[in-house]
């Protein structure tokens, strides 16, 4: 009986120690894979250069670069093609069908918030006004955060073509940033929106 | 069952540590590259996709 006792506890210590194990896999063990991919990424857009024509583009490839000055002057991912969840471990994803970058139109990019190298984990800080810099191809497009807001996993509204206004035709192109709320959960979506504010054409 | 480990592997107290070591070490590498890789997907945490 004494054995049975010891040996329940034995495991249940070993079972704890094997969740904290996975809590710390999932933080930091999951941002390595995004970190390779993102290389790997980057090193697809160097080479691609301006040659790669935007309606050209395939699911799982990378479309353009993410730069966010408010979240440090080193913040840059590259973003790719498709939100599957396979697509949002590589990095940010662009919504297939979704507006692409400085087009009419709504350009809505998803990412991780607390795994996977969380590249949208800050978001929540952007203040109206700060400056999205978008590296497409072709040029860079600087959008203006425009609002955020904290809506239900199912109100696709949020990444209509005119945000909060399905049905409606767009006459400007905006983005919008999707990632999870609060984090660590499932339960939300905290939204950030931003206007099309300037575009420079690439010098090559 | 950690008293019964420690009891059935060979050797004096210091080679009996290193081999526990050890052993606790292959558990976390299993852990980390393999059972917790495809645990994840099921996770219900970091959804950021809306709609579906």
């Amino acid at each position: 009986m004494r054995s049975l006792l010891r040996t329940c506890g034995e495991l249940c210590v070993t079972g704890g120690l094997a969740m904290l194990l996975f809590c710390a896999y999932l933080l930091w063990g999951t941002g390595s894979y995004t970190e390779a991919q993102q290389s790997l990424l980057k090193r697809q857009l160097r080479q691609a250069g301006t040659a790669a024509k935007l309606d050209r583009i395939r699911l799982g490839q990378a479309i353009a670069l993410i730069k966010i000055p408010r979240l440090g002057r080193d913040y840059e991912y590259a973003v790719l093609e498709g939100v599957t969840s396979e697509d949002l471990r590589r990095g940010p994803g662009h919504y297939p069908g979704t507006a692409g970058p400085g087009k009419i139109g709504n350009f809505v990019l998803s990412g991780h918030r607390t795994t996977y190298a969380a590249p949208f984990n800050r978001i929540d800080e952007l203040r109206t006004g700060d400056a999205i810099v978008i590296d497409a191809r072709e040029a860079r497009y600087t959008y203006r955060v425009s609002g955020t807001e904290v809506v239900a996993p199912e109100d696709v509204e949020v990444i209509a073509p005119v945000p909060n206004r399905p049905g409606a035709r767009p006459k400007e192109a905006v983005i919008t940033l999707t990632t999870c709320h609060p984090e660590y959960s499932a339960r939300q979506r905290l939204i950030v929106h931003g206007v099309l504010s300037g575009r420079r054409e690439r010098r090559t | 069952m950690y008293g019964w480990l420690w009891r059935n592997i060979p050797g004096g107290t210091g080679v009996k540590l290193v081999t526990m070591l050890v052993l606790a070490g292959a558990a976390g590498v299993l852990l980390w590259y393999f059972v917790f890789p495809s645990l994840e997907p099921h996770m219900p945490v970091d959804r950021a996709t809306v709609g579906r």
